[in-house]
């Protein structure tokens, strides 16, 4: 058909034309059938061979899969009561990346939830400078009207989404606060080191700090998975099917949450920490650190204001000082050093003369009662605590045993709990003091050590323990997983008589002639035992450690353990700059007081805290309204407080449970109402 | 033929008007689970548009040769003045339009250009003497013919309907026997021409067309979303379908267009590849009657007009479908007699009116001479 232009062309012919129109549209007509064919075979491959693909992605247009947060399991106190538990709530999220105009939207949610201008601003700030997939929390607890009110213009603010879910309760805020920690969404750290979708599904928190950050694995639980139709614009159309969450496993504490409350509150307007165990089990009952922060407040996202109320207090709430406050043990390691000096083969009846001072060196090292105690055998030396005695028998037999029996006692030691991190201080001696400071031991260095001063350290957990050692003779651990096992604990070998002087003379310090004669229990039959002691924090020619500004003042500690004859508890309070012992004592006695008889206990609570201002929740609550009214913004409510179940591990659920069975089940009657899950365990 | 039939209805070309039928009663069908399983508002206009365009089909069909002989120039030059009238009134309303309005009545007269440039053309090359073809005198008037429309469509802009002006109007050239080598040459320097094309004469969404077309995937969200869904649509119908009204990409809004350009897709997901070859036979049932009429045509007039018009119906469907199975870029181009839409059934309804015509004609030519 080609024309070959070099060739003169015949004349073109009608003729020809015909033949060129039969044979073109041949071709042409061929080329469509071909065309057809073509798109008969693409449609079969398809259609066919790609059909499973096509299919899948259809189905995955049409269905959306969308997580259910499981519910967290509860972290429970010995007694089968929440400590941190569930509640049901509704909820507003958004996801910024899916957001197309965040500012717009924001300020549309704020008008629907009539949020207040900061609460914009912290949000806009956060969208600002998230990581687009990462969910932030707008509202909780919001009330079905303001649910719905949003949940009917989803389709015209993309990226936010209301749902229905449960959100962490803790019943006795502060009081907890150290101990449980809180839960707050995942960070992208935390998303990148567990690329769990769980973490960016919208509602979900993990643990953050403290035992639900450490227990986050087991207290996690299986998310539930809800799926849907929706069109394209991600309107649902009907839901599908719904597997449900599966609960998080419950973690059951040593901790008893009324007397957990009660260390708390009773610490009132100090800084401090208290600490209790059981001596037989090693148990920890009680580890309260005030003041503290409101994880409820931290779970449903901390507000700028409030976090910087916490941030810039100088009692630091958002340490726990349990675990992470360290203090010079001052005189309460006496009854450890005698100890010590027994074994040594000192005898307790030898006396050292004290007039107020001992010179060691060129230097004269004061006993705290200038007057001098006179004639000091080791009791005295104990319930007077008399520091000449200590300088001058510690210099006989040197530091080597008594920085080993400071070990034994748990001076120094890392306790294998179930914590996010503990400071465990300085146990010195010349081997460690060579090391740090590549400097000799000095005498003056002993003298210092035997009445807890100078480089060692300890936290409150290691002075209770040491008071629990030393009750008991035995190498006491302290636990914090509840467990029906009783632990056998390896003894020290003291001789009996040893320990029972020691008790003795630590009884005395309350029940005799001692240093906490406000320390007795309002009890006959039941006697404390216990050690004061006063830590130095600066220079004495800076302040006299009573008076002058706070953090001038001394700590005020005491060790105890009751009953003094058949040691079941024992514990430790710190107070930090309480100006001495005499700020720690008292609350070691009321708390003591609470575990035998709540009633009397609390009686003591409600006149101080009448004082005060209210329990602790209460004046946290009101300190934040008074700093964010300084800080020119509105305080958010503090989170509504139920009065249902969760009211069994405050101090007064000790004295509900003490009351006749009738009303105890009329109790639990109205306490059935409760929100996601069956507690099993008794009441009390 | 059957004489208990009367003879104006089996004279009729069954062989076509049965498959045409059984297609826009599927389209109707198709249309029905497109509006969510109701008659409104697709199905019911898309049968009353075919019996008034049906109608005037028949009309066409009636038109003796002489007033087609003589009304092509005519018809041409008045459809050229109703583009430039769009362009004029799309100017003055500020920012480009491709629709005429007269009352209750929406014409696009690009649509209307594909049937008459046909005719032109076919009108030209009739009266062309045999010795001019392959002389300049073949290829300046026909060109004149086919560049005057394309420069006043491609200012709407419109691409994909001047395409479809150039394809008719190259058909009819090829067919009336211009030296195949001009053909050759203008395929070369069209695919030379094409990356020029591409960078300075398209706009900006034309060319995320074509780049969304070679890598779909590359934009599943933008303009590569309609032909992934169309896809997934034709694809998850396998070989039966998912079932009248049952098809959930067009249900639930995932393929755009679901009722017009991506009609064949809908149709697909719900009737599978079942349907979609019952659609191929019945197209090229009447496209073959098509080229069969223009064949059997006894000039050169007729035998080019049939041929045009077949080869307009015919880009209309291959470039549609080529386009929803992911071998095309997406343009906006119906499927006839199954997409909603009143000026593309026009178009090829003219087109079937005068193939009928000229059906008619070969019959009586055929008649006289047996």
């Amino acid at each position: 058909m080609a024309r070959r232009p070099k060739r003169p062309a015949p004349p073109i012919s009608q003729s020809i034309l015909e033949g060129r129109y039969e044979r073109r549209s041949v071709v042409i007509g061929g080329l469509g059938a071909g065309i057809g064919v073509l798109l008969a075979a693409r449609m079969g491959y398809i259609a066919i061979a790609e059909n499973e693909k096509y299919e899948t992605e259809s189905e995955s247009n049409r269905v959306n899969l969308s997580l259910i947060p499981p519910r967290r399991g509860w972290i429970l106190d010995r007694n089968g009561a929440p400590l941190a538990s569930n509640r049901a709530d509704f909820r507003v999220d958004i996801i910024p990346e899916r957001m197309p105009d965040a500012d717009k939207t924001l300020e549309q949610l704020g008008t629907l939830l009539s949020l207040d201008r900061a609460k914009i601003q912290d949000l806009k700030d956060k969208v600002a400078t998230s990581r687009g997939f990462q969910p932030l929390e707008v509202a909780t607890g919001l009330n079905y009207e303001q649910f719905a009110a949003i949940s009917v213009r989803v389709p015209e603010m993309p990226g936010v989404i209301p749902q229905r879910g449960f959100s962490r309760f803790y019943p006795t805020g502060p009081s907890v606060g150290h101990l449980i920690g809180y839960v707050g969404p995942a960070s992208a750290e935390e998303y990148e080191k567990d690329r769990n979708p769980l973490l960016v599904t919208p509602g979900y928190k993990i643990g953050k700090d403290g035992l639900e950050k450490q227990f986050e694995q087991e207290l996690r639980g299986t998310p539930g998975a809800r799926r849907v139709e929706v069109t394209a614009s991600g309107r649902i159309v009907r839901d599908l099917d719904t597997r449900e969450d599966v609960q998080g496993q419950a973690v059951k504490l040593t901790i008893d949450g009324p007397l957990q409350d009660y260390a708390a509150r009773r610490i009132g307007l100090e800084s401090g920490s208290v600490v209790v165990m059981d001596c037989e089990t090693g148990d920890l009952l009680c580890m309260a650190s005030m003041p503290s922060f409101d994880p409820n407040s931290f779970s449903d996202g901390i507000g700028r204001v409030e976090y910087a109320m916490l941030r810039d207090d100088d009692r630091v709430p958002l340490r726990n000082k349990v675990l992470k406050g360290l203090y010079p043990p001052g005189s309460t390691v006496k009854p450890m050093v005698s100890m010590a000096l027994l074994e040594a083969g000192i005898d307790p009846e030898q006396t050292v003369s004290c007039g107020g001072g001992l010179r060691v060196g060129n230097r004269v090292f004061g006993c705290w009662n200038r007057g001098g105690h006179g004639s000091v055998n080791m009791a005295k030396a104990i319930y007077q605590s008399c520091d000449v005695y200590f300088y001058a028998m510690a210099q006989r037999v040197g530091m080597d045993p008594i920085a080993a029996m400071a070990r034994r006692c748990g001076m120094g030691q890392e306790f294998p709990l179930p914590v996010v991190s503990q400071f465990y201080g300085t146990v010195p001696d010349p081997a460690w003091k060579m090391r740090k400071y590549n400097q000799p031991w000095a005498v003056f260095d002993t003298v210092n050590a035997t009445i807890g001063q100078g480089y060692m350290l300890s936290n409150p957990l290691q002075l209770a323990v040491m008071a629990a050692r030393i009750a008991t003779g035995q190498q006491v651990m302290p636990r914090l997983l509840g467990s029906a096992k009783k632990p056998i604990f390896d003894a020290f070998g003291f001789p009996a008589e040893q320990k029972q002087f020691i008790r003795q003379a630590m009884s005395d310090v309350v029940n005799g002639p001692g240093t906490a004669g406000r320390g007795r229990l309002p009890f006959d039959d039941i006697k404390i035992a216990g050690k004061t002691g006063t830590a130095q924090v600066v220079s004495l020619s800076i302040s006299d450690g009573r008076s002058g500004p706070w953090k001038y003042r001394d700590h005020g500690l005491f060790i105890f353990f009751a009953p003094f004859d058949k040691p079941k508890y024992a514990g430790a309070v710190v107070i930090e700059h309480g100006g001495g012992s005499g700020a720690a004592y008292p609350i070691a006695r009321d708390v003591t007081t609470f575990l035998f008889d709540p009633a009397k206990g609390l009686e003591a609570l409600y006149a101080l805290e009448s004082q005060w201002g209210g329990t602790a929740q209460q004046r946290l609550a009101r300190k934040y309204a008074q700093y964010a009214a300084d800080a020119g913004e509105l305080a958010e409510a503090a989170p509504i407080r139920e009065t249902e179940i969760f009211d069994r591990v405050d101090a007064e659920a000790r004295i509900e449970a003490a009351r006749p069975a009738v009303q105890a089940s009329d109790a639990a009657v109205n306490r059935s109402r409760n929100v996601d899950s069956v507690i099993t365990g008794a009441t009390e | 033929m059957n004489s208990r039939i009367p003879a104006p209805i089996a004279r009729q070309p069954w062989e076509m008007l049965i498959p045409l039928f059984l297609l826009v009663v599927f389209g109707a069908v198709v249309l029905y689970s497109a509006a969510g399983g109701h008659f409104q508002p697709f199905a019911s206009s898309h049968l009353l548009r075919f019996a008034v365009f049906f109608v005037m089909a028949l009309v066409i069909a009636s038109l003796p040769r002489s007033t087609i002989e003589w009304g092509a120039y005519p018809a041409y030059g008045g459809v050229l003045l109703l583009l430039l009238a769009v362009e004029i009134v799309g100017a003055v309303k500020g920012g480009s339009q491709r629709w005429l309005e007269a009352g209750p009545i929406r014409i696009q007269p690009s649509e209307l250009m594909k049937p008459m440039l046909v005719l032109a053309l076919a009108k030209f090359f009739a009266g062309l003497p045999s010795g001019m073809v392959g002389s300049w005198r073949s290829l300046v008037p026909p060109g004149v013919l086919i560049m005057l429309p394309i420069i006043l469509v491609l200012m709407q802009p419109d691409l994909g309907t001047s395409m479809a002006i150039v394809f008719g109007g190259a058909v009819v050239m090829f067919l009336a026997g211009l030296p195949l080598w001009w053909f050759l040459t203008a395929g070369g320097v069209g695919i030379a021409a094409a990356p020029l094309v591409y960078f300075f004469a398209l706009h900006d969404y034309q060319r995320a067309r074509v780049l969304t077309f070679l890598d779909p995937e590359n934009d599943p969200l933008g303009t590569g979303y309609h032909i992934t869904q169309s896809k997934i649509a034709i694809g998850s119908g396998g070989l039966f379908g998912k079932g009248f009204n049952e098809g959930t990409q067009s249900h639930l809004n995932y393929l755009p267009e679901a009722h017009t350009d991506f009609i064949f897709s809908t149709m697909a997901e719900e009737w599978g590849l079942i349907g979609g070859i019952f659609v191929l036979v019945m197209y090229g049932l009447i496209l073959g009657w098509g080229m069969k009429v223009a064949r059997s045509a006894q000039d050169r007039f007729s035998s080019l007009l049939a041929a045009g018009a077949t080869a307009t119906i015919f880009f209309y469907i291959a470039v549609n479908l080529l386009m929803v199975m992911g071998m095309m870029p997406a343009k906006g181009m119906p499927l006839p007699w199954m997409s909603h839409g009143g000026s593309s059934m026009m178009t090829n309804m003219i087109c079937i009116g005068m193939l009928m015509m000229i059906n008619r004609w070969n019959r009586h030519r055929r008649g006289i001479a047996s």
